[in-house]
């Protein structure tokens, strides 16, 4: 299964890779870990004329973080940002979602960047995206635009990224004072894809009670599905909040397929299952922040 | 003989080569070789209307493109049949390539020669072949069923059907004793296909000598003899002309038995056409659609049995989906039905199986051959009579068991050796007892009730097999002392990470005592070993490992024959240590075996000065008698066959415990727990790597591995994202006992280890999970989502 | 065509490669180290995982072009060369951590980076670190005590 041939440029710096993207316009691939997308090339599901390969592009390879959140380059690497203290004491919930994508060899090369342009609802870091309202820059010559979450997963394996742009970075909010994070997905073998997977943020009042929780659906639907459950779990304190109201809004929701390794009706009941433990873990992790 | 090695977990010798990256597959072979890829069949089943190369002809670095209308002689037959029987009435095989009719997605269709696989891939992208779309049948019922052919003149679908009987003591046949038994059950079972996935695909190479007119074959095979006569009569070489060599093999598992494989012939015709070296290795998605399957099966069962759960009657109905084509004969569903009455002694017993074809990918053993299919069959059923009775589920395997007592024990079956099923030894209420009390098993129920308590919910699970192996016709043995002492062995089967070099060498160290480090063994090479069948069915430590016990045997014989004449003593009197030739309790009185294959060579030249002691002028000679005696052969070499009367039964028995999730439905395997029985152990180490190679393999039959096939014929999950293997995470620790009750059939008294592990897996998880969750389990595999289904069908 | 060169086990290599050429087969055909495997082309196996600046990745999702001028370690490289085996290859032939040893390549490579930067890991850090490569032989049995002995051998060395 060898890749079909493609024009190949080795950008050595950020404007010759924009140029590139710009020349080869709707041909144009990035690649950057190439986890997604050699694969593909191998198996000839995609020949893309041009690959612009941003690996030398080392100014991209960041991961910066500030009291607002945390902004990873299109370069940094799952397994860099994964062990990145700052980054994982700024937003917990980067990492939580890391441990759980592909296997550690795979994040080695990935990208966080490359993820969220990938646009795979079955994959973590567009739901981790969503939930927290993050936003992806995306560049061309002489323009830059951040794309919020929202807009920025259009459809399966579709993301706002234009013809002749480069992801260059994507920003992760940090959390609010008194809020806790959760990650939570089933899978058939370690590391595989998530048969179904919950993101949950709850956000806490000084008296301890819920004032928002949130959850991002992972493989349950075309993009990542943000569902507000504040209103089901009710204004209480952890102890007492309707989980099961909100695993039920969840699964009405959602909008989840069969495929080969799963039913849509599994798929439904395991989003509600997976919803009461995100959301108990992350009011708990609220609790003692 | 010295027993030091056997018995011994020595360390392998392959080891320093494959850890170093040293080892030699198939493409690591051929630097210099052309390429080789395939267009294969997107569809399930087509006419071939046209094939249009034309746009492939400018790719750059083409060599040759053929289709069928290209092969000559015998190349353009189908393929051999490789098993017939009576029973397979309609046998079909494939083209080499296609020729108008492809059956399944990856038949292949045009072969293309090019510098390198990239440029042939490029090339095979632009050839068009032009299909008309035929109405393809898929699954095993709805091809039996349907007016929908596979193969033309094969009404039904049905290639094989065959009814085997064998009547209780009383002479009543199965279905009057169950129709006469105090208590009856009937049910079905499915098992779904899966395959043998060795993680190194196949691959041929060839080289031709114009000059020598003769053929050098490397393939990733099971069989390097039987590949050679295929190639040397599909190609109308002589057969002292082709030689084939299994290189290093990364796993088989019984795929890689199949012979020949379109590509073992097109691969060396190309080669010899070409005038250059040819190399074809497959890739992944080839392997998925154009190498083999199996498991997939539906079973009627109906039992009828008495109070205390002993079966009166049993009767079998088995629809077996072959695939598109039967190349191996119906081995699998024959093992099926024998295997499947496992250790036990049954009333009457009746099986009848129909092997059907579908457009899908051909069916031929893999590890286990059918085996697992049997002991899921009986296994289930064993429970399902305990579930009845409200009876202790191994109580009920207890009392049916064939007792220590009763051995040899005939099942009055012919196996797939032809020959009569007969077990030789085996200590099955021994093995139970070792199993319970390695998982506890008595214990379970307090424990199941605490976890309950805690909101878990767990179950036991046990399975029984046995396991003919060994099965013949023949292996042989050669073994060699050179004059500086080596000991070089040879046999005609091959290795796949079995630990022959070893295991082998372990034998012959024994039996000649020699240091180990002294002996190389050659494996699966017909330059050193021409006569061979091939390794399979557990049979490779029987049958060769006694072929070579044999043929040290005979080597020693003559050594100690040769020494004695030299030392002036009583042959009898004679012992080889750590490669002398002694007296036994004279110190000083000794030969080395190296001098020993000196002086067995009476020469004429001396060529070094060990050489000159075996001149005709050199020692004291006898006149009355000619250097080398009528019947003789000068040379220390031995050469031996062992050829079993038939099959040696090793046996098992597994338990587990799992825990279902009560929300998610996922499965965990708490614990896992083998007691094995292969009578003697050469190399313990090896055996019991050979057993948790085969429980992680049955851990994904039981829980992960399905081909899944649409209606189509499209194979949905043709790669290793989507048809699920176990890593490492998913696989249980496994706790393993031994029981050794050696077998009364051949000299070293061993049963054969390498299927073992596999066979009663999903039974055993699906014995477990049923008891875990009081719902029938009666599919496999099963995963998470088909729990969750089946715990709503349950609570309707 | 592109002309690269790689540090292959200390050595400075050079080949030219077409840009879609893997670094699987650039390794295996072009440099002549066939110890580096394939077994699928899609990432899944991690029969091919070579060490790509000491770190563990898979060389059949790597374009051999991408890499040009870094250092690559394949199994080849694990001992010194004619010197004794590594811990980890000794911890493999003492624990019968391989039977057909095609996949071990990939294991090596993969557990040398692991217990480098982890010398005393877990149960759950070995099961962890090696989650991503197939065996088909073994069971992984032996493989995870491998792991574990490979650890105290390096541990009682210097």
């Amino acid at each position: 299964m060898k890749p079909p041939p493609f024009e190949y440029h080795a950008p050595r710096s950020l404007g010759e890779a924009l140029d590139a993207l710009a020349g080869a316009g709707e041909h144009g691939k990035v690649l950057a870990g190439g986890q997604s997308l050699i694969p593909m090339l191998n198996m000839r599901l995609a020949a893309p004329g041009h690959l612009v390969d941003i690996n030398r592009l080392r100014e991209l390879a960041f991961v910066d973080v500030t009291p607002q959140g945390v902004r990873v380059g299109a370069l940094a690497r799952h397994a860099q940002v994964e062990r990145d203290g700052p980054a994982a004491a700024a937003q917990p919930l980067l990492g939580k979602a890391l441990r759980l994508v592909a296997h550690p060899v795979i994040r080695n090369r990935g990208t966080v960047v490359g993820s969220l342009a990938h646009a795979d609802p079955a994959a973590e870091l567009p739901a981790v995206l969503a939930l927290l309202k993050g936003s992806v820059r995306l560049a061309r010559p002489g323009a830059l635009r951040d794309v919020a979450a929202d807009d920025f997963f259009v459809g399966p394996l579709e993301s706002a990224v234009a013809p002749g742009e480069l992801a260059v970075s994507a920003f992760f909010p940090a959390p609010p004072p008194r809020s806790g994070t959760a990650f939570r997905e089933v899978a058939r073998r370690h590391g595989d894809y998530a048969l179904a997977g919950i993101a949950a943020l709850v956000v806490l009042d000084n008296d301890l009670r819920i004032t928002s929780a949130t959850v991002a659906c992972v493989s349950l639907g075309p993009v990542p599905l943000l569902v507000d459950v504040s209103e089901a779990v009710g204004h209480r304190p952890a102890a007492s909040a309707d989980w099961a109201s909100a695993a039920g809004l969840v699964r009405d929701r959602i909008d989840p397929e069969a495929d080969i390794h799963a039913t849509a009706a599994y798929r439904r009941h395991l989003a509600g299952v997976l919803t009461e433990r995100a959301l108990r873990d992350a009011a708990r992790e609220a609790a003692d922040a | 003989m010295s027993t030091r090695l056997f018995g011994e977990p020595v360390t392998r010798r392959e080891d320093p080569r494959l850890l170093t990256g040293r080892g030699l597959y198939l493409d690591d072979l051929g630097a210099g070789a052309l390429e080789v890829a395939f267009v294969r069949s997107p569809h399930a089943h087509a006419r071939i209307r046209d094939i249009d190369v034309s746009a492939a002809i400018e790719v750059e670095g083409l060599v040759a493109i053929y289709t069928w209308e290209d092969l000559p002689g015998a190349l353009a037959q189908p393929l051999p049949l490789l098993i017939p029987h009576p029973a397979l009435t309609h046998g079909r095989t494939a083209y080499p390539l296609a020729r108008e009719i492809v059956r399944h997605v990856g038949e292949p269709v045009v072969m293309v020669v090019a510098r390198d696989r990239y440029l042939a891939e490029d090339a095979c992208g632009l050839i068009q072949v032009d299909y008309e779309i035929l109405k393809p049948v898929v699954g095993v019922e709805e091809a039996a069923q349907s007016a929908q052919l596979v193969h033309e003149g094969v009404p039904g679908n049905v290639g094989a059907h065959l009814v085997q009987e064998v009547p209780s003591d009383a002479g009543l046949g199965a279905r009057e004793a169950i129709d006469a038994a105090p208590h009856t059950l009937s049910f079905r079972l499915d098992i779904e296909r899966s395959a043998s996935m060795p993680l190194e695909g196949r691959g041929v190479h060839a080289r031709w000598d114009a000059d020598d007119r003769s053929l050098r074959v490397h393939s990733s095979t099971q069989t390097s003899t039987s590949v050679r006569m295929a190639i040397a009569a599909k190609l109308g070489l002589p057969l002292p002309k082709v030689e084939v060599i299994a290189p290093d093999v990364g796993g088989g598992f019984g795929v890689k038995i199949v012979h020949p494989w379109p590509e073992e012939i097109l691969v060396p015709w190309a080669a010899i056409t070409l005038g250059h070296e040819v190399k074809w290795t497959e890739d992944r998605r080839e392997h998925f659609v154009s190498s083999a399957h199996e498991r997939a099966q539906v079973q009627s069962v109906r039992v009828g049995f008495d109070d205390e759960g002993r079966v009166l009657g049993l009767d079998v109905e088995i629809l077996h989906d072959h695939g598109a084509y039967t190349p191996y004969g119906i081995i699998v569903p024959i093992i099926t039905s024998t295997q499947l009455l496992g250790p036990y002694r049954i009333g009457a017993y009746r099986v009848e199986f129909s092997s059907i074809y579908t457009n899908t990918v051909q069916v031929t053993p893999y590890r286990g051959a059918g085996r697992p299919q049997g002991v899921f069959c009986m296994e289930r059923t064993m429970d399902h009579i305990a579930e009845h009775l409200g009876a202790d589920r191994t109580a009920v395997r207890a009392v049916n068991f064939i007792q220590p007592d009763e051995f040899p024990y005939d099942q009055g079956l012919i196996f797939q050796d032809g020959r009569p099923l007969i077990y030789d030894s085996g200590d099955y209420p021994e093995s139970l007892r070792m199993l319970k009390e390695l998982i506890g098993w008595d214990d379970f129920p307090a424990r199941k009730a605490r976890a309950a308590a805690e909101g878990r919910t767990i179950g036991i699970g046990v399975g029984c097999y046995v396991e003919g192996t060994g099965v013949g016709p023949y292996e042989g043995g050669h073994v060699q002392i050179t004059s500086d002492g080596r000991v070089h062995v040879s046999t005609g089967l091959t290795s796949q990470g079995q630990g022959h070099e070893t295991v082998f060498a372990q034998i012959a160290a024994s039996e000649l005592g020699v240091p180990m480090e002294m002996v190389s063994v050659v494996t699966g090479d017909t330059r050193r070993f021409g006569y061979a069948v091939g390794t399979f069915a557990s049979r490779a430590a029987v049958m060769s490992g006694n072929a070579i016990a044999l043929a040290c045997r005979k080597v020693r014989e003559k050594a100690l024959r040769i020494a004695a004449d030299a030392l002036e003593a009583d042959p009898r009197d004679l012992e080889i240590v750590d490669g002398e030739v002694r007296v036994a309790g004279t110190p000083g009185a000794s030969i080395p075996l190296a001098t020993v294959a000196v002086l067995s060579n009476p020469l004429r030249y001396a060529f070094d000065e060990e050489a000159a002691r075996a001149t005709q002028f050199a020692g004291a000679a006898s006149y009355d008698r000619p250097p080398v005696a009528d019947g003789e052969e000068p040379g220390l070499e031995g050469r031996d066959y062992y050829s079993p009367i038939r099959s040696t039964f090793a046996s098992g028995m597994h338990a587990a415990i799992v825990e279902t999730d009560p929300l998610t439905a996922e499965i965990r395997i708490l614990r896992y727990a083998v007691v094995h029985d292969c009578g003697k152990l050469i190399n313990p180490m090896i055996v019991e790597g050979q057993i948790h190679g085969g429980v992680a393999q049955g851990v994904g039959g039981a829980l992960y591995e399905k081909m899944i096939y649409d209606g189509h014929g499209q194979l949905l999950n043709a790669s290793f994202m989507d048809f699920l293997m176990p890593y490492a995470t998913e696989v249980p620790l496994i706790e393993t006992a031994h029981l050794e009750t050696p077998s009364p059939l051949n000299p070293l008294g061993i049963k054969g280890a390498g299927e073992a592990g596999v066979i009663p897996v999903s039974a055993v998880i699906a014995s477990a999970i049923e008891d875990a969750e009081g719902i029938r389990i009666d599919r496999m595999p099963i995963s998470p989502s088909d729990l969750f289904d089946l715990r709503r069908a349950a609570t309707g | 065509m592109h002309e690269i060169t790689l540090t292959v086990n200390g050595v400075l290599r050079q080949a030219e490669v077409p840009a879609r050429r893997l670094l699987s087969d650039c390794l295996r055909h072009d440099l002549g180290l066939t110890g580096t495997h394939v077994g699928c082309e899609h990432g899944v196996c991690g029969c091919c995982t070579v060490l790509l600046d000491g770190e563990p990745v898979r060389s059949c999702l790597t374009f051999a072009v991408t890499v040009d001028g870094r250092d690559i370690t394949t199994v080849e490289g694990l001992a010194d060369s004619d010197g004794p085996l590594s811990p980890v290859q000794r911890a493999f032939a003492e624990c019968h951590g391989l039977q057909c040893g095609f996949c071990t390549p990939g294991f090596l490579c993969t557990v040398t980076a692991l217990l480098r930067d982890n010398p005393a890991p877990t149960d759950e850090e070995v099961l962890e670190g090696i989650s991503g490569n197939l065996c088909r032989c073994t069971g992984y049995q032996n493989i995870v005590k491998s792991v574990h002995r490979a650890a105290e051998i390096m541990a009682e060395e210097p």
